[in-house]
């Protein structure tokens, strides 16, 4: 127990002291909402899609916890190349401690990014529907934290070096979100992209994410909890197992 | 058991392969508890392959290993609890400060709060960084990130500790500052010593025995005194020359080399 505390802490502390990184993970998603949010709004209400600040800024709280889970994830690749990890290696702690405690910490900090995405949209207009299902809205955040840390972690342990990582990027995140409904609906997309929609984890988290918020929802919300909560059991259990096999 | 008593480390045939390249051509050799004992080679040797096989990081593909009487396949908690390792490459955090790194090893080796706040401060007046102990290690020099490191790797009072090129990179009035530390520890506390290095004087000065390897293969495991006799040369770089061939200098060429002997 004392073991996941600290590597939970670590994580805090690290985040906690890298300003310009909590500044730049803030601008990125700040910088979507307003542009695509007053660009797009008008358009949006005349076709007669409602509010677009309502729609949209679920959408981009779930992506601002995507981002920041990814690359939490994916610092693991620092902590090999620099040496870090094999510090905690070689500790007598079970592999499955050292991932879970990391994922924790990594998942606590991606969703307390989201929480402040949640307040900047509140500045720019964003309205939640109830503030009793605010818990919930929190749930879907860690939700999406969990499953893309690890969905980090897994792709941290095979590969060795940051030059994966724009590849990561370009063929697995952004295809995620922008498939995910978190800028538009999903329904007026062709069929064989709405399947694709349907196998992606992120659109649950945002479909759940936006029922909660605005009480608007796709798929329904408890859909969206049991589906995630499946994904999120599959990429945590293929992280555990690759980063298990890590050799350095 | 009995006559086992003495021995700390025990290796027995020991060999890692990797795909297309013998990294540990079975090797055997024992470590004496108290002792300090120097791998000598020349970089691609397989000395940090096979430090981190000891340390349990690497699986061998064949032989076995004692740590402590533990073995390393079965019984890893325990040999992990046994020593205390310095990386050949930095492994601190940089984020977090000195007194935090030290907080996290203890932590993960389950040693409680009140007992490692003793420990900490202990160590850290040990290795003279007391005072830097809120510093960030960023802003830590090299060397007093290795002192850090050892510092650290005392913590849970390990019976070995494991020095991979410890000083590699280091200046000569830290690295003789850093040995002064080690010799203390290895003098009052029996603590066995087990490094790695490519510094032939070092071995040469600091080493109880001395395990010449090379290729993957141990050429002689003997005292320095005992190998100069057997090669009959007068120092240990002549006795090197003269069992590989080669001046450990020439590593550069010589691993390029190898590497290419292997690709064919």
């Amino acid at each position: 127990m004392n073991v996941i505390y600290i590597l939970w802490l670590r994580q805090i502390k690290r985040y906690l002291r890298s300003k310009a990184r909590i500044f730049s993970s803030l601008a990125q998603p700040l910088l979507f909402f307003v542009s695509l949010g007053f660009g797009f709004g008008p358009i949006y209400e005349q076709a007669g899609g409602g509010d677009y600040i309502q729609f949209l800024a679920p959408g981009i709280i779930a992506m601002s916890v995507m981002f920041a889970s990814v690359f939490s994830g994916i610092d693991l690749i620092w902590d090999k190349q620099f040496g870090f990890l094999k510090e905690t290696l070689v500790a007598p702690v079970s592999r499955i401690t050292i991932m879970f405690g990391r994922t924790l910490g990594a998942a606590t900090v991606s969703s307390f990014q989201g929480v402040l995405i949640f307040l900047l949209t509140l500045i720019f207009g964003f309205r939640p529907e109830s503030i009793l299902m605010l818990p919930v809205a929190l749930l879907f955040m860690l939700l999406i934290a969990f499953f893309f840390t690890s969905l980090g972690t897994a792709i941290a342990s095979v590969v060795d070096d940051m030059h994966a990582f724009p590849l990561v990027m370009n063929f697995l995140i952004m295809p995620l979100f922008f498939l995910s409904g978190a800028l538009f609906p999903l329904d007026n997309f062709p069929k064989a992209i709405k399947y694709i929609t349907y196998i992606n984890p992120l659109s649950y988290g945002v479909d759940g994410l936006r029922s909660a918020l605005t009480g608007i929802s796709n798929f329904l919300i408890i859909n969206d909890l049991l589906i995630l909560s499946i994904f999120i059991t599959i990429s945590i259990s293929t992280g555990a197992y690759l980063f298990k096999r890590i050799q350095i | 058991m009995e006559n086992t008593n003495n021995v700390i480390i025990k290796v027995k045939n020991l060999t890692k392969q990797y795909k297309d390249f013998l990294a540990v051509d079975d090797i055997s050799f024992e470590v004496k508890k108290g002792e300090i004992f120097a791998f000598l080679g020349p970089n691609g040797a397989g000395k940090s392959t096979t430090i981190k096989m000891l340390t349990t990081l690497l699986q061998p593909s064949s032989g076995s290993i004692e740590i402590n009487s533990y073995n390393t396949k079965t019984e890893k908690d325990e040999v992990r609890r046994s020593f205390g390792i310095v990386f050949q490459d930095q492994s601190v955090d940089e984020e977090l400060t000195a007194w935090e790194n030290m907080l996290f090893h203890a932590t993960l080796y389950g040693i409680s709060k009140k007992e490692s706040k003793e420990k900490i401060e202990d160590l850290l007046k040990f290795v003279d960084l007391w005072d830097r102990k809120d510093t960030l290690l960023k802003k830590f020099s090299g060397g007093m990130k290795r002192r850090l490191e050892i510092a650290r790797g005392l913590i849970h009072e390990p019976l070995i500790l494991f020095l991979d090129e410890p000083t590699l990179g280091l200046d000569p009035q830290t690295r003789a500052k850093m040995w002064e530390h080690i010799m203390e520890l290895n003098k009052t506390k029996q603590m066995t010593v087990f490094l790695t290095t490519h510094y032939i004087e070092e071995a040469e000065k600091m080493a109880d025995r001395v395990a010449i390897i090379d290729k993957g293969k141990i050429l002689v495991n003997s005292t320095t005194e005992d190998i100069k006799n057997k090669t009959q040369t007068k120092s240990l770089e002549e006795a090197f020359l003269s069992l590989t061939g080669r001046e450990i200098r020439s590593e550069n060429v010589s691993s390029l080399d190898r590497m290419r002997r292997f690709r064919k």
